[in-house]
């Protein structure tokens, strides 16, 4: 990984974009009606598994209570999200990113690897080999990739009632539309807590590389 | 506290940028342009007489909610006083034998009983059970013209001084379950679930299932109809008139 594939930058910034506004825009869905329920139905607070606090207007889009507004956004990018999604999938497969950099190793998950790297991160320590991630990092954006980012394209499928003939079965699995609206909240929150630990760690190492490796690709063996 | 503000400073900057491209031309385009990928996305993967998912008697839920109107002024409180006997539904516009029809009549029809969930637009679901003639039967009996592509549903309510109403394409009015509901659970409907008579659209969302039903209208256009949205919240607030999503 000397530098970063143009597809891996594309991507990144465009899910960026993709991502703040679905959260934004979703922060004022939620708001609509703030309760998450497991199972097919709820409505009363009783059934709620949890009562969402709601979210001040400057989190959100557009800024003010406006659920046609909101909507209207949360559909359109939910297109460059999910296809940039696929996208992405099939470039990291393609061109090796996956099986090379993010794909994890059995001898990698040993405790003592783990507890190495967890606590050399607490160290503030990221000194580990040039443009290659260490355990945390593969088994976070493994998570990312394989569950937070497609698990918000299908619970947020399961949610629609005009795909509920044919994708039934995945309502099911889910547990009920309402699992699936909680599960959508759920990933949400996890890719928005990616996403503070991520600016954060960016913040702590290096900053100005990183930013220039996501923008023009970095030099050769030096992301 | 600082923080807080220079992010406070930042999303209202960000949030301007994106209500200036909604509210401009292109903007506009775009949403009404992703609505309809998401229309014919929904209609390639679910072919046309797929059902909506039914449920059996135990998954019911103990309280049905109403919302929007759940007790209509004007000439409905004499209605339900004598329980909706001189209540009539009209079948007209572009028909070919306009119908006006009583409950009795409706009653008479060969009906269709489905438990099915209901989602509201704000995130709350409920399941019901619900019983009624299907569209399809009064829209057959009134026979289309060949220029009807739209059906509009009229209603008894007014919400902030505009009727209510509601429309779908005629893949939806033809649907096996939607269906013109009289009962809920088994008993007559609730007036705060649409007494006499609702609609069931049951692979959209709650506002299009459109409640107290005095007419279905044949038409080939929305245009003249409310703003010409198509309905009751997609002309006040811009709702998606495809509310499968």
């Amino acid at each position: 990984m000397s530098r970063h594939a143009f597809s891996t930058r594309l991507w990144h910034w465009l899910n960026l974009l993709c991502v703040v506004i679905l959260f934004m825009s979703g922060l004022t869905i939620s708001n609509a009606h703030p309760r998450l329920y497991w199972g097919e139905w709820g409505f009363e607070a009783e059934r709620a598994w949890l009562l969402v606090p709601r979210f001040v207007d400057w989190m959100t889009i557009p800024g003010y209570y406006d659920l046609a507004a909101a909507r209207d956004w949360h559909l359109l990018l939910a297109w460059p999200f999910a296809l940039g999604l696929l996208f992405i999938w099939v470039a990291m497969l393609r061109n090796g990113h996956f099986m090379r950099d993010i794909k994890t190793r059995l001898g990698e998950w040993k405790p003592r690897n783990i507890a190495q790297d967890v606590k050399a991160h607490l160290r503030l320590d990221f000194t580990h080999g040039h443009g290659t991630y260490n355990f945390l990092q593969k088994a976070t954006y493994g998570v990312v990739f394989g569950i937070l980012l497609p698990g918000l394209v299908f619970t947020g499928i399961a949610i629609s009632p005009g795909m509920a003939p044919t994708f039934g079965w995945m309502i099911e699995i889910m547990g009920g539309r309402q699992s699936a609206r909680s599960l959508h909240f759920i990933f949400g929150f996890a890719i928005f807590g990616f996403f503070v630990l991520h600016v954060a760690l960016v913040l702590l190492s290096n900053p100005i590389a990183s930013m220039r490796s996501m923008i023009t690709g970095g030099r050769r063996h030096e992301t | 506290m600082k923080r807080r503000n220079f992010l406070a400073a930042a999303s209202a900057a960000f949030v301007a940028g994106c209500n200036r491209v909604a509210d401009s031309a292109p903007g506009t385009r775009l949403f009404a342009a992703a609505e309809d990928w998401h229309k014919s996305a929904h209609r390639l993967l679910n072919p046309r007489d797929a059902l909506a998912l039914e449920f059996a008697p135990e998954d019911i839920s103990p309280f049905f909610r109403g919302n929007g109107t759940t007790q209509p002024a004007g000439d409905y409180p004499a209605h339900e006083a004598n329980g909706f006997e001189d209540w009539r539904l009209e079948v007209r516009g572009l028909v070919r034998h306009p119908l006006s029809l009583s409950l009795d009549n409706i009653r008479r029809l060969p009906q269709r009983t489905q438990i099915t969930r209901h989602d509201c637009v704000e995130g709350w679901s409920a399941i019901g059970q619900w019983t009624g003639p299907q569209l399809s039967t009064l829209l057959n009996a009134a026979g289309l013209r060949e220029e009807a592509r739209f059906i509009v549903f009229r209603c008894a309510d007014e919400l902030a001084g505009a009727e209510y109403y509601e429309s779908v394409d005629l893949v939806d009015a033809f649907h096996s379950q939607t269906i013109v509901a009289h009962r809920l659970n088994g008993a007559p409907l609730p007036v705060r679930n649409g007494a006499p008579l609702r609609m069931r659209i049951e692979k959209q969302l709650g506002y299009k299932h459109a409640k107290y039903l005095t007419a279905i209208e044949a038409v080939a256009s929305l245009d003249r109809i409310g703003a010409g949205g198509g309905g009751y919240w997609e002309d006040r607030s811009g709702y998606h008139w495809y509310a499968g999503i």
